[in-house]
């Protein structure tokens, strides 16, 4: 038998489980919180820091943090908003996000996010950074120019012995998820397939499809994201 | 004393450019030119991209024709995804294609001849330029400008509901289409409220054209002589030799009308067309191979298109096209101003033809696309409003481009548009003491007639205001305008 707890977020009391996280709370309850590393079936790692809030004025990863009974939440104000829209910013100057001619362009997370976080131009210097593109699976494409590390495809694709198809390489600055050769090469469409949905970006792309699905027609084009989590 | 005039920028035009003219001791002039100054590079960082954004990024090279590179690239990627050269895809894919493209030719040309062209044949071209311009066609003409404007907004209104957005959408992807059109749409384009309807599209079109063969019989010296040369023209044609804006083959005619290019799979367009680099320009200057640098540059765009093709397929602009080739006595026309009526003729074929495909039924179905068996090279060719695309693209094994060679409309008309503008400069500045703003805005009506996008030909980004300078032999700045 679970515990009901009374958790605040904004002022609005709602009403969770005990052990549960806050942002699985606050989706319970139609409050929506932003996450692009958080992928649900898996353990929660607060590495993006997009889905961060104020407790107690202190600034937490809502992923990562369980309820707690007479909790009081800041979620959704101008100063947490900022913080999430400079998050935004960094990771658009981190890599090389040209949305107007990515695949992904209204499916894209980060690119819904920046739009719901009202960003125009970052306020940080843009890095270029050289990334590379490959190719040699013959299903998928991982261009390294989109990726914002979140690690949803290193938790989430794996074959069936568990072995995965993609994993971290060097440190620092130098840091890239990369595709297994060998795997890659012998990697399963249905995989394939699974990989792309589960990028948030355009990191990962089944090859071949890109634009099939006309504007319009495109998750977020007509509502913003977060819009089928609040009431 | 030997004088430099530079006009840069040139106004009213697709782009950033300037233009030099040398004039020696004696007051004549003794070489002008044409350079593009902008540089952007799209066919080197396309590379190492999957092949099947080609069509999405490279349109990016213009806002105005974003259409044209977007269909060209399309094309090319037909042929790597082993739709076949053109004729491959299924009609709902071919016609929805055709469909955006002559959108996009019918908002293109009326954008250019109500709202860059029409200042000049209004006001004259040495008139105020405080007039002179398209706050001046409001002003002083508000029906024909009402009109321009509309008409544009039809032609993007059909490039909306074909390719997504009115401005880089999505709509060709290798192998088809991504959507259809909806009866909904097609009632709108078709019978939608007065003035946004097909039929009224046409009959501004015969307007418009009637207003310039009015110019025409009152300015017949002016319109027929500024800056007429004889040269070759390149386009391509049906095979049964009627016109044909999305697909066909290359034709090119000399100017007695002799065929000096007939048939050629545009496959093997690089086996005919080669392009020579200037130092003081970033756009290349094309010819063709088996004529020679000297003698095979050609024109391209409406006027040359007229000159290759043997009919236009829709009826109201057959008739214009008869009348336009009886000027000439079946010859080809080689007169720069008459670019502007062979312009609005096409406009006329743009939106009868598109009247026609929006009563075809095969634009609501839902085979949109087709692929066969993969190859490593694929060469898209389309007329573009301004004149023959080439888009060439080569792949590897992991769907990577690994070349792109794009031969853009304007940069085919390179060699011309320096010619118009060496003549129009002799014409209007051998012996003159004096440069005025009349004489500048003469060279760049030259210029305008070809409706160069100077941006796409570098694949470059930028203005055009319009600049001149007079200096003397060392270098010496003696008189400057800027506009």
């Amino acid at each position: 038998m679970t515990n009901k707890i009374k958790i605040k977020i904004d002022g609005k009391e709602i009403i969770t489980e005990e052990g549960k996280t806050i942002v699985e709370a606050a989706k319970e309850n139609g409050i929506f919180i932003p996450t692009l590393c958080n992928f649900a079936g898996t353990l929660p790692k607060g590495c993006c820091r997009m889905c961060t809030i104020k407790i107690n004025n202190r600034f937490m990863t809502s992923c990562t943090t369980p309820a707690a009974h007479g909790m009081e939440v800041e979620n959704n104000t101008k100063e947490i908003n900022d913080f999430r829209k400079g998050i935004v910013e960094l990771l658009f100057v981190s890599g090389n996000h040209f949305c107007p001619s990515c695949e992904k362009s209204g499916n894209c997370e980060l690119q819904a996010l920046a739009y719901r976080y009202q960003m125009m131009v970052p306020r940080f210097p843009y890095d270029f950074p050289m990334r590379s593109v490959d190719g040699s699976s013959p299903y998928i494409i991982k261009d390294q120019n989109r990726c914002i590390l979140c690690k949803r495809c290193i938790k989430t694709i794996h074959d069936d012995q568990g072995r995965h198809y993609f994993a971290f390489k060097d440190r620092g600055h130098k840091l890239e998820v990369i595709l297994d050769e060998k795997m890659g090469k012998e990697m399963s469409q249905a995989i394939a397939k699974k990989a792309m949905e589960n990028c948030p970006v355009g990191s990962i792309i089944y090859k071949e499809v890109g634009f099939a699905t006309p504007i319009g027609k495109r998750k977020y084009d007509h509502q913003p994201i977060g819009s089928e989590i609040e009431n | 004393m030997p004088k430099k005039i530079t006009i840069e920028p040139v106004t009213r035009v697709e782009g950033h450019g300037k233009v030099t003219i040398q004039i020696d001791d004696a007051g004549q002039v003794r070489e002008s030119r044409l350079h593009i100054v902008e540089f952007r590079g799209f066919e080197r960082f396309v590379q190492g991209r999957p092949y099947w954004e080609a069509p999405v990024l490279v349109q990016r090279l213009c806002g105005i024709c974003p259409v044209s590179h977007h269909l060209a690239a399309a094309k090319a990627l037909d042929v790597i995804v082993g739709a076949g050269t053109g004729l491959g895809l299924t009609p709902t894919g071919e016609k929805m294609r055709r469909l955006m493209h002559y959108g996009q030719f019918f908002q293109s040309h009326v954008l250019h001849f109500f709202h860059l062209a029409s200042p000049d044949f209004l006001f004259g071209i040495d008139a105020d330029p405080a007039i002179r311009n398209i706050i001046g066609v409001a002003m002083y003409h508000k029906d024909l400008a009402v009109q321009g404007v509309m008409m544009r907004k039809y032609g993007q209104e059909i490039i909306k509901y074909t390719a997504g957005k009115k401005i880089h959408g999505t709509g060709a992807i290798p192998g088809g289409i991504n959507k259809n059109l909806s009866i909904e749409e097609r009632d709108i384009l078709l019978h939608g409220a007065d003035p946004l309807n097909a039929d009224k599209m046409v009959e501004w079109s015969v307007a418009a054209l009637e207003f310039f063969k009015a110019y025409h019989k009152n300015n017949r010296t002016l319109v027929d002589t500024f800056a007429e040369f004889p040269s070759n023209h390149l386009s391509i044609v049906r095979a049964d030799g009627a016109m044909d804006l999305y697909n066909g083959v290359l034709r090119a005619v000399d100017a007695e009308g002799n065929r000096i290019l007939d048939d050629v799979d545009c496959q093997d367009y690089n086996k005919y067309i080669e392009e020579e680099v200037k130092s003081w320009s970033y756009m290349k200057f094309p010819y063709l191979k088996h004529i020679g640098k000297e003698k095979g540059w050609y024109r391209v765009g409406p006027l040359s298109r007229l000159n290759t093709c043997d009919f236009i397929p829709t009826p109201l602009a057959q008739k214009e096209f008869e009348e336009f080739k009886a000027y000439t006595n079946g010859k080809p026309n080689n007169m720069t101003l008459h670019y502007h009526w062979a312009r609005l003729i096409e406009t006329l074929h743009a939106a009868e033809e598109i009247r026609n495909l929006l009563k075809d039924p095969d634009l609501q179905k839902d085979d949109l696309v087709v692929k066969g068996e993969k190859v490593h090279r694929g060469v898209g060719v389309i007329e573009a409003p301004r004149g023959t695309l080439f888009h060439h693209y080569e792949i590897n094994d992991d769907d990577q481009i690994t070349l792109a060679n794009l031969i853009v409309s304007t940069t085919n008309n390179n060699e011309p548009m320096n010619v118009a503008v060496n003549h129009t400069a002799k014409s209007f500045m051998n012996g003159q003491r004096e440069i005025t703003e009349g004489m500048m805005n003469a060279v760049e009506v030259a210029i305008r007639a070809y409706d160069p996008c100077l941006s796409c030909a570098t694949h470059a980004l930028g203005q055009m205001p319009l600049e001149m300078k007079l200096v003397d032999e060392n270098n010496n700045l003696l008189d400057y305008k800027t506009k």
